[in-house]
């Protein structure tokens, strides 16, 4: 537990617990194209990163910052950029480049209702499946979500440490309602927070096989310009990373992609639970919805309910495991969402036990209120 | 001759796994290749220190058989990434390499901005007035009546000039040179990369397979003869009345100018976002 200390407290906004957070994790790079509700994000990097030696630029869309963000890390920088919906869709192309090419980095979105330009000012979660999907081919992702501005923090931190450690792009997803909310939090200071690095190689240059896997499944990154001279791609690439047509390259190339993420898969899944131990029925939620889930399961208590809260920070990779436990152990479980019920379904999914799976949905552009959620919990 | 030429391969040809390379015969993009190459040995730059990175399109390839820092992008995006890349090492010498489509289609948005940007990037777009690697479609370049695999009845839309469109975006360093000119082309792209701030090398070249074979030009000399016969030189052409410049192009330098580079510039924010800080 941390301890907070007045000194460290202070009052902000979800998306100003990013900035916190990814400047703790060593982010020194941010590009990225002005967009309601994710423009706080930019307008702070650009007062924060030249502080600190960091560079921020505004691109002329959000596929330039996405390429920009791809190249300063290429060159050895921890990089973001930060969007909302429209944006999204547009810089996926590029988000399928640091897939294929192995190239970590962050990209928060900052859910708002759409389709197109959709609900600007108002919360949504309707861009989960295309935080799985949005980019084209079979691709591993890891898609972490934040529902409070503490976990704005720590789940940033997070997805720095993840990105670098697996060489994997991560996907931030917030919304409206947690960008905007202010609240009283305390940041741990920097030098209590764990920090992950990308490996770099050490050996003699002309040893150096950049895509070689190892038993983690993760090739060292050499930073352009350190020595290694290498070439990277969005083709598929052998392991010195020159474009094949090889089944048997592309067979090995493509599963070590998915290998490494299932490899550290306990790693990877973040949950969290609320007063599982005794529960008979259970709510799974994530971002800004996680919060009324936690209000409603306490209500939900008080009316003698054995109710309890799984929420779900790792979206992607699906964090089967821990709603197999809760499925397992539960009645029936409540997945409130504010989408058609984009993660009930991943949750039917993994469904194999006598548990009764409901969903409840809003697409509103209002927030799920606890006492929608209890209301359900006492029908189950 | 012979041997400087083997010499310069050896030094900057990927040997292992890389050859044959994609290209037809007599294609364009290899002078441009030897050009680039030429250019980078005359300037001494160490290979460690020199990122090319390309956009897609047979011009695309061109990074893959070179033994720098290479980085084949997506699709239009190479000037993105080759920003990343600068402002986050602003020592390395970043070159990019497109098409026409790449440059002026998909990436023209791009293109403009870091022409007014102004890093000190070189832009080299070899201008074969199509798209070849995709199978003969029209390009932003593609003159208006010529054929391509969609304009079978005639092109009915107008041609961007990539150097004169670089230039009005504010480039610092704006050429054009031709596949036909080699020699000339060798000193526009040393001179564009050593110029500070954003340099832009068009060189026109020929795609007989794609472009070629549909206009009645089915051979690479004939449209090098072409290249040769349409070009007139920057200097010549001011003193040329302009119907006499119709169905010209010009060649050489369009422009060079003195502009802040953004790196530099950028230098100073970080100098002033530290002393308000301090405040
Ligand atoms: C987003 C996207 N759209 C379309 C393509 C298909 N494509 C590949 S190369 C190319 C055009 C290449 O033409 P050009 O840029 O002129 O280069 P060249 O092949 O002539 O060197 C196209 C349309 C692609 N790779 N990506
Ligand atoms: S299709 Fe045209 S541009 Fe492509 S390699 Fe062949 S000749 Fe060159």
């Amino acid at each position: 537990m941390r301890t907070p200390s007045s000194k460290n407290r202070r009052l902000l906004q979800g998306n100003e617990a990013i900035v916190e957070g990814a400047l703790t994790a060593g982010c020194r790079f941010f590009a990225g194209y002005p967009i309601t509700p994710a423009s706080e994000i930019s307008e702070m990097l650009s007062v924060r990163l030249p502080q600190v030696n960091g560079t921020f630029i505004q691109m002329e869309d959000e596929i330039a910052s996405m390429g920009a963000v791809i190249g300063a890390s290429l060159a050895g920088i921890k990089s973001m950029t930060a969007t909302s919906g429209p944006g999204f869709s547009l810089l996926q192309e590029n988000l399928g480049f640091a897939c294929i090419a192995e190239v970590p980095c962050v990209v928060v979105d900052v859910m708002r209702g759409g389709p197109s330009t959709g609900l600007p000012t108002n919360p949504s979660q309707g861009d989960v499946m295309q935080a799985r999907w949005g980019t084209h081919g079979d691709h591993p992702i890891i898609v972490l979500a934040v529902s409070t501005v503490l976990d704005c923090f720590d789940i940033t931190v997070q997805a720095f440490n993840l990105s670098e450690a697996y060489r994997v792009p991560v996907i931030i997803l917030s919304d409206e309602m947690v960008a905007h909310t202010r609240e009283t939090v305390a940041l741990p200071p920097v030098d209590r927070v764990e920090i992950i690095d990308r490996v770099s190689p050490s050996m003699p240059s002309e040893w150096y096989v950049p895509y070689e896997g190892n038993s983690r499944g993760v090739p060292t990154m050499a930073a352009f310009g350190e020595g290694y001279r290498h070439h990277v791609t969005g083709l598929v690439h052998d392991v010195r990373g020159f474009p094949t047509q090889r089944a048997d390259e592309i067979q090995a190339f493509i599963s070590r992609l998915f290998q490494k993420i299932t490899q550290g898969f306990y790693e990877i899944q973040i949950t969290k639970s609320f007063m599982m131990d005794d529960a008979e029925v259970a709510v799974i939620a994530y971002g800004s919805v996680a919060r009324s889930a936690r209000r409603a399961m306490s209500d939900a208590r008080e009316q003698g309910i054995k109710a309890g809260l799984l929420q779900l920070i790792t979206l992607f990779p699906f964090p089967r495991r821990s709603v197999e436990s809760v499925l397992r152990q539960c009645r029936a479980v409540l997945v409130p969402e504010m989408n058609m019920g984009q993660i009930s379904r991943e949750v039917k999914r993994v469904n194999h036990f006598a548990c009764q799976v409901e969903k409840y949905n809003r697409i509103d552009g209002e927030l799920i209120r606890p006492d929608e959620i209890s209301g359900k919990l006492a029908k189950l | 001759m012979t041997k400087e030429v083997t010499k310069l391969i050896h030094k900057y040809l990927r040997h292992d796994k890389k050859f044959p390379h994609v290209w037809c015969p007599g294609c364009g993009n290899g002078i441009v290749l030897g050009a680039l190459i030429r250019a980078i040995d005359r300037l001494g730059l160490e290979k460690d220190e020199i990122v090319l990175a390309s956009g897609i399109g047979c011009s695309g390839r061109m990074p893959v058989y070179v033994d720098f820092n290479t980085l084949h992008t997506t699709h239009g995006r190479a000037l993105t990434f080759a920003t990343g890349i600068k402002l986050a090492k602003p020592s390395l010498t970043v070159i990019t390499l497109m098409g026409d489509g790449d440059a002026t289609a998909i990436g023209g948005n791009h293109f403009i901005h870091a022409a007014r940007r102004n890093l000190d990037l070189t832009a080299i777009i070899i201008n074969n007035q199509i798209y070849g690697m995709t199978g003969g479609q029209h390009s932003p370049t593609t003159p208006y009546g010529c054929y391509a695999t969609t304009a079978t009845y005639g092109h009915i839309e107008h041609a961007f000039s990539i150097a004169e469109l670089a230039v009005t975006a504010g480039a610092a360093f704006v050429a054009r040179g031709t596949v036909y000119h080699a020699r000339l082309l060798d000193e526009l792209i040393e001179a564009g990369i050593r110029k500070p701030g954003f340099s832009v090398v068009e060189a026109m070249s020929n795609c007989h397979v794609q472009f070629g074979r549909r206009n009645q030009i089915e051979d690479p000399v004939t449209m090098m003869k072409w290249l040769r016969d349409h070009a007139v030189a920057t200097e010549k052409a001011r003193k040329m009345k302009p119907d006499a410049l119709e169905d010209k192009f010009t060649i050489g330098v369009l422009a060079d100018l003195e502009k802040p580079i953004y790196t530099d510039e950028y230098q100073k924010v970080r100098d002033r976002a530290k002393s308000l800080a301090r405040q």
